[in-house]
C-alpha cells in the first residue's frame, strides 16, 4: 500500500486553536496534496493518535469527534495510544487494516492541544507516560534522558558539546521550515538577543560563536542535567495526518505515491529495568521488524525523522537504527553528516526539537516530512540527494516503552 | 513474618520500614527489584522475598533543576537541584532512587561507578506518610 497524501497544521502555540481547527487545518492541507483529489466519502476509517487530550482539555473521546468533524462519521473512528507515538501507532494499525484487506483508504493521523496549561500541568500530564518508580525517585522527562545521556558520555566519551552539535543543526534546519514552531536558527536567536539589549541600552551580550551561546547557562539554563533548555523539545499544538490507500488503486489518487516498504514496532522497559542505558531497545525492535518487512537495510535509507525529545535521544536513536555503530552517532553529528547537505541527513524538518512535539501529531508529522522530501516538494530544505527514494521515520513513546520505524518508498 | 503479596505495594510498605526488598523465583533463581509476582524468566510462580544489602554503584544519574510538586515542596529548585540516578545494585539488579550527599549544582563531580548505600527518606506525617528510596555515597 502506499501514501497518496500527507499534511500538517503549523505546529506551535496557539490560544485561539483547539484540536478540532488544528485538525481541520492538516486535513485540509493533507487534501491539497493529493494530486488526483480525494472524495472524503471514500474514506473507509479513522484512526486517530492521542495522547494526553484527557488530562489536558477534560475530553477523551476523540475519534468520532474528529470523524464528525471531517464528515466522515458514521465510518468507523479509533483512537490509539501510545504516549508520545501515538499516531504513530495509529498509521501502522492503518496499514494493517489495508493489508488484511479490510479497507482500501484509511486517514491516519494525530492531535495534541497542549499549551493552554501550565508548564507545572503539562509536566505532571506527560509524566503520565513514565514508569512509577521513575516518577517516585524524582524523574522528569528531561531527568529520564538525562541519566541515559550520563551513562553513553561515561560509555563513549561524549560530552555536551557533542548534544549542541544537534540543537544547532536542528535549528538550522527548521529556520528553512515555515510550519515549525522554532522556525530560526540559534544565530538568528544570538542576533535578536543582542539586537533587544541593545534598543533596551542594556549590556550587550558577546558570544563569539552558537556553543558559546549553548555554554551560557543565562541564555541555556540547565533543565535536567546534562539536559539543557535548547537540548529539550517544546510544549505544542498540532496535528498531522496522511492518507492511506491499497496498492491497486493507489493510481487512482497520486502517479507519485510512496510505497510503505516496512513498519515496526517494539515496547521497552523503565530504566531500573533496561540491561543497557545506553539504548532503547524497543527501537531495535521496531528497527528489526521493518528492515525485515522491507528487505532494505540502514543504509539504503536515505533520510530520516528520528524521535528527538532531546538531543541525545536523537543520536541514540541514529545508532539504534543502524544508521551508525553504537558510540558513533556523536562523531556523525560533529562532522557533519546528518546535515541538510550531508550523507545522511537527520530531522530535515527540524525535528521534535524545533519543528515542535504535539506528542499525538508527532508520529505522522515525521511521516509529512519524509513525504515532501522523498517527492521533491521540501522547498528550501530539500536535500540534495540525487535519486532520492527511501525515507524512514522513528518515533518513541514515554521513556522508550513504545517505539516505532516507519519505511516509506519511491518505486 | 506475615503474608505479604508480590507487589509495589508491599514494596513500599518495605521501604516505609526501612528495608529494600526483591523477590526471588523458587524455581530458576531470578532476581527481580522491585519485585514481580511472576518470574519472567521461567514463569514460575512461587516467589520469596529477598532483603537486598543496600549496596551498589551509580550508573546513570541527573540533576534536575525543575522538578515536579512534590520536589519543589522539599525546597528544590533551579537554584537547589536534586539529582536522581539508576543504581546497580550488587546483587546485580538495579533500581532507580534518589542520590542524596552529593552536590546537585555541581554535576561535574558526580562520577558514574561511586559506590553508594541505601538511605530511607521518610517524608510527610500519618496517612500522608511517604518513604523515598535514596542512595548516598559509602
Amino acid at each position: 500500500m502506499a501514501v497518496v497524501g500527507a499534511g500538517m497544521s503549523k505546529f506551535g502555540m496557539f490560544a485561539d486553536k483547539d484540536s478540532k481547527h488544528l485538525f481541520a487545518e492538516a486535513f485540509q492541507d493533507m487534501l491539497s496534496t493529493v494530486d488526483k483529489g480525494v472524495d472524503p466519502n471514500d474514506i473507509d476509517a479513522l484512526y486517530l493518535g492521542n495522547f494526553t487530550n484527557d488530562f489536558f482539555v477534560h475530553q477523551g473521546h476523540w475519534g468520532p469527534i474528529i470523524s464528525d468533524l471531517l464528515g466522515l462519521a458514521p465510518k468507523p473512528a479509533t483512537r490509539t495510544e501510545g504516549a508520545c507515538a501515538s499516531s504513530a501507532l495509529a498509521f501502522r494499525e492503518g496499514v494493517l487494516a489495508i493489508a488484511s484487506g479490510f479497507y482500501d483508504v484509511v486517514l491516519v493521523g494525530g492531535v495534541e492541544e497542549m499549551s493552554k496549561r501550565s508548564t507545572e500541568e503539562v509536566t505532571q500530564g506527560l509524566a503520565m507516560a513514565a514508569s512509577p518508580y521513575e516518577v517516585r525517585a524524582g524523574f522528569t522527562f528531561p531527568g529520564v534522558f538525562g541519566a541515559m545521556a550520563t551513562a553513553y558520555f561515561d560509555r563513549y566519551g561524549a560530552s555536551r558539546e557533542h548534544l549542541m552539535n544537534v540543537t544547532i543543526k536542528s535549528h538550522n534546519n527548521a529556520r528553512l521550515n515555515p510550519k515549525a514552531q522554532f522556525n530560526v536558527s540559534i544565530r538568528d536567536i544570538m542576533d535578536q538577543r543582542v539586537e533587544k539589549a541593545r534598543n533596551k541600552r542594556e549590556p550587550v551580550p558577546t558570544w563569539r560563536d552558537e556553543k558559546e551561546f549553548l555554554r551560557d547557562p543565562a541564555a541555556n539554563p540547565v533543565v535536567a542535567w546534562p539536559m539543557h533548555l535548547y537540548d529539550c523539545c517544546p510544549i505544542s499544538d498540532g496535528a498531522s495526518c496522511v492518507l492511506l490507500a491499497a496498492e491497486e488503486i493507489t493510481r487512482d489518487f497520486t502517479d507519485n505515491p510512496l510505497y510503505v516498504a516496512g513498519i515496526g514496532q517494539g515496547s521497552g522497559k523503565g530504566l531500573h529495568a533496561k540491561e543497557d542505558l545506553t539504548y532503547f531497545e524497543a527501537t531495535r525492535h521496531a528497527a528489526q521488524e521493518a528492515y525485515g518487512l522491507s528487505g532494505l537495510k540502514p543504509e539504503d535509507v536515505q533520510i530520516a525523522e528520528v524521535h528527538d525529545c532531546f538531543s541525545i535521544a536523537e543520536i541514540i536513536h541514529m545508532e539504534d537504527l543502524g544508521f551508525f555503530k553504537p558510540g558513533e552517532g556523536h562523531r556523525a553529528v560533529e562532522e557533519g553528516l546528518t546535515r541538510l547537505d550531508g550523507s545522511k541527513p537527520i530531522n530535515t524538518s527540524g525535528g521534535l526539537k524545533c519543528k515542535g512535539h504535539p506528542v499525538g501529531a508527532t508520529g505522522t508529522g515525521q511521516l509529512v516530512e519524509i513525504w515532501k522530501q522523498l517527492r521533491g516538494e521540501a522547498g528550501a530544505r530539500q536535500v540534495p540527494i540525487k535519486n532520492l527514494r527511501v525515507g524512514a521515520a522513528q518515533s518513541l513513546g514515554g521513556t522508550g516503552g513504545t517505539c516505532t520505524l516507519t519505511i516509506l518508498e519511491r518505486r | 513474618m506475615e503474608v505479604r503479596l508480590f507487589n509495589d505495594i508491599s514494596y513500599e510498605r518495605f521501604l516505609s520500614e526501612d528495608t529494600l526488598m526483591g523477590s526471588r523465583c523458587r524455581k530458576c533463581g531470578a532476581l527481580f527489584a522491585p519485585p514481580r509476582a511472576m518470574c519472567i524468566k521461567c514463569y514460575g510462580s512461587e516467589m520469596e522475598w529477598v532483603e537486598m544489602k543496600g549496596r551498589g554503584k551509580l550508573a546513570a544519574f541527573t540533576c534536575i533543576a525543575i522538578g515536579p510538586p512534590f520536589m519543589i515542596k522539599e525546597g528544590y529548585d533551579r537554584k537547589h537541584p536534586y539529582v536522581s540516578g539508576v543504581v546497580e545494585l550488587e546483587e546485580g539488579v538495579k533500581v532507580v532512587a534518589r542520590i542524596e550527599g552529593v552536590d546537585g549544582s555541581k554535576p561535574e563531580d558526580i562520577k558514574i561507578g561511586t559506590p553508594l548505600e541505601v538511605q530511607f527518606l521518610h517524608r510527610g506525617e500519618g496517612a500522608n506518610s511517604t518513604t523515598f528510596l535514596a542512595f548516598k555515597p559509602s
